[in-house]
């Protein structure tokens, strides 16, 4: 292992310190609460002569992506940060990114979308691109997102992978409160990311290549999205392998799934980000009391790990989905959806029930999870049937 | 500046064998143009639109210079990128301190003056060493002929229709030229695709400033226009004499006419061949046509007015 550092510190100060010591050559980015403090830090290092980035102050998230774009086409290692109406404003850029196999890194800083303007937490700005072709991260602290953020460079950058990387932590929760982060020196995290090498680079003069090329005539424009596809299925294994390799120098495993308590549990909450630490914590109490509980915790959300999903929830009795975000008209949020797609081959039909929770930074208060547990019990007892959708607390 | 013998020798940099139309005054901007970056090599940016998939059907190329599509409205964000990546890599030490690579945006009138104005308007305060180069044909042509807001007033566009409740587009053309020049940047230039010379000049001074430059290119749209395909720079020309596109440039604040007009000519003979201007003579829009006169007229002398202040 590693030598490290415990520093007392917020989330979007050691994302920023994560991405300098990956040592990007570009970083293209637009401020927006709550992930300002991410481009203010980093704009501190670029003062300070501390890296060698080219800082581009964008004009808009339209343009920091976009300019990521051209960066990365040029065969730079580019960084970005957004949140919310930024990345609502990236959308078409960011299937752009994808479509164009350019391993672009960015943390966003999970933020609800107007309307009404919020600031606070939730994760409809993440979830409205899950379908963007990025790979997608989502850390339950900061110590996870100074993680996620230098396992992103490597796994975007496989020459498997070659996909943007979507690293997201919750807004105010993560990014702006202080925790005790252990950091890599930034030697050892220069070796572990090592040298991007990019393909079809456009500043490699000599090789003169066409990026964006228009394939709407009969062209294999069907065939590209098949690679794009093929790539983030593969990114499974990478992601894996350099899980493994960060682990061993970390001592901090990673899993596209971390699971408490599911070696025997009866009933289990599957949550994403920061709201696992309170689940957990009702998860210990209640296991006290005699009530088997589990918690599934989704820190890969694409490429979606439906496999592992069903294995870890096929003995439960009852499961419950909490979603940070909605997606209206649908019979549940996101993660809803997606979990019980997993659990459709199972041998056993689980019963699933889902849950709107916290948006826009509503509180997610620990009687509303014990409720969530208490639903399951009753459910797992026989006692109740599933319902429909809960709005969680909602008054 | 090179001599014509010179420039022939000069290697074209966007290939024949493209789908441009016969005519097209795109191509015509963008040889010139890139004449004007000598021997540097030039990585080459461009919108959506006409000139980007005309010239890049998969899995064929027409440029024979590193090249990249992104967007639409983003073709000045994206080659700032490109231009920081080529920074970046040399404080990174991957790229020789002393190599030298040119920039160039290329975007049609839709492209800047309309969906893309933020962008340039960045990449251009933003300081980019990189060239931004409009080809202003006035309307969405790649669509259909949709009216853009370099549209003339009085033209058919296809969202801009002739009927009895209405001429044409109603309104002017906006300035982009001058909304660029107040940007404050090194170098700002409109000329045209039937001024060769002057356009070539643009080009090579656009391409030696540090920092960034920006041209807004008279290029013609035989399709859009209603003109015949032989007739791109003679209506080009027109217009030039006509006073309805002076042909200036703006370097370090300085403005200059750079092709001078004697005996301005009526307006009517850069409209007069065009059909989408046809309804413009009919008697009953006599008034209209004094009225875009008027308006040519101003608008002239105003840049004269800056050119000799």
């Amino acid at each position: 292992m590693a030598t490290q550092k415990t520093v007392s510190t917020t989330g979007n100060i050691v994302v920023a310190d994560a991405m300098r010591q990956c040592r990007p050559d570009v970083m293209a980015a637009y401020p927006i609460t709550p992930q300002t403090t991410i481009v203010e830090e980093f704009a501190a290092y670029v003062a300070q002569g501390r890296v060698h980035t080219e800082y581009i102050t964008v004009e808009s998230e339209h343009s920091a992506m976009s300019a990521c774009i051209g960066a990365s086409a040029a065969g730079a290692r580019v960084m970005t940060a957004t949140s919310s109406q930024g990345l609502a404003l990236m959308w078409e850029e960011l299937h752009i990114a994808s479509g164009m196999r350019l391993p672009i890194i960015m943390a966003n800083a999970n933020r609800a979308l107007s309307a009404p303007i919020n600031i606070h937490c939730d994760h409809s700005d993440a979830m409205g691109a899950r379908d963007a072709g990025w790979v997608m991260l989502f850390a339950e602290t900061a110590q996870e997102a100074y993680d996620n953020t230098i396992m992103a460079t490597r796994i975007g950058e496989n020459p498997d992978v070659l996909l943007p990387v979507m690293s997201c932590l919750d807004g105010f929760i993560t990014t702006h409160s202080i925790d005790r982060i252990d950091v890599l020196d930034d030697d050892t995290v220069a070796g572990f990311v090592g040298e991007y090498v990019p393909q079809n680079a456009l500043l490699d003069i000599d090789q003169p290549v066409t990026h964006g090329a228009f394939s709407g005539l009969g062209g294999p424009f069907f065939e590209f999205k098949r690679a794009q596809r093929d790539a983030i299925e593969r990114s499974r294994e990478v992601i894996k392998s350099v899980a493994a390799e960060y682990s061993e120098l970390s001592g901090r495993p990673f899993g596209a799934i971390e699971t408490w308590g599911m070696e025997d549990a009866e009933v289990a909450i599957v949550v994403i980000g920061s709201t696992a630490g309170n689940t957990r914590h009702v998860a210990r109490q209640l296991r006290a009391q005699g009530v088997k509980a589990g918690v599934v915790k989704v820190r890969v959300f694409r490429p979606f790990p439906y496999a592992e999903l069903a294995a870890t929830l096929s003995g439960v009795k009852a499961v419950a989905v909490m979603d940070r975000a909605e997606s209206f008209g649908a019979e549940g949020g996101p993660l809803f959806l997606e979990v019980r797609s997993a659990l459709y081959d199972a041998e056993t039909r689980v019963p699933i029930v889902g849950y709107i929770y916290g948006l826009g930074g509503s509180d997610v208060r620990l009687d509303l999870i014990e409720r969530v547990y208490a639903d399951l019990s009753d459910i797992a007892a026989g006692t109740a049937q599933p319902g429909g959708l809960v709005y969680l607390g909602a008054r | 500046m090179a001599t014509l013998k010179e420039l022939t020798h000069r290697e074209d940099r966007l290939e024949g064998g493209h789908r441009l139309c016969a005519g097209c005054g795109a191509s015509i901007a963008v040889r010139q143009v890139l004449l004007g970056a000598g021997e540097d090599p030039v990585v080459v940016g461009c919108a959506t639109g006409c000139l980007e998939v005309s010239t890049t059907i998969y899995p064929y190329s027409s440029w024979k210079t590193p090249f990249i599509h992104n967007a639409f409205e983003n073709s000045a964000a994206t080659v700032s990128g490109v231009e920081a990546a080529f920074k970046g890599l040399k404080a990174a030490g991957k790229i020789p301190a002393d190599k030298r690579i040119k920039f160039v945006a290329f975007g049609g009138d839709g492209g800047t003056y309309d969906i893309g104005l933020q962008s340039l308007s960045g990449a251009m305060e933003r300081g980019h060493d990189m060239v931004y180069v409009c080809y202003d044909n006035g309307a969405y042509m790649n669509t259909g002929i949709q009216r853009s807001s370099a549209t003339p007033k009085g033209a058919w566009a296809t969202t801009a229709q002739v009927g009895v409740a209405q001429q044409g587009k109603q309104q002017r053309r906006k300035d982009l030229t001058q909304i660029m020049a107040a940007h404050g940047i090194p170098y700002v230039a409109q000329a045209s695709i039937s001024h060769w010379k002057d356009l070539t000049m643009k080009a090579e001074k656009a391409f030696a400033v540090e920092g960034p430059a920006f041209m807004n290119v008279f290029a013609p749209c035989p399709r859009g226009w209603r003109i015949p395909y032989d007739k791109t720079v003679e209506v080009a020309k027109a217009a030039v004499q006509t006073g309805f596109w002076p042909l200036y440039e703006v370097e370090d604040g300085v403005w200059r006419q750079t092709v001078k007009v004697h005996n301005k000519k009526p307006v009517e003979e850069f409209l007069r061949p065009q059909g989408r201007f046809k309804h413009l003579f009919k008697p009953e829009n006599a008034d209209l046509l004094a009225e875009i006169q008027a308006d040519v007229d101003r608008a002239y002398a105003a840049v004269l007015a800056r050119c000799e202040g």
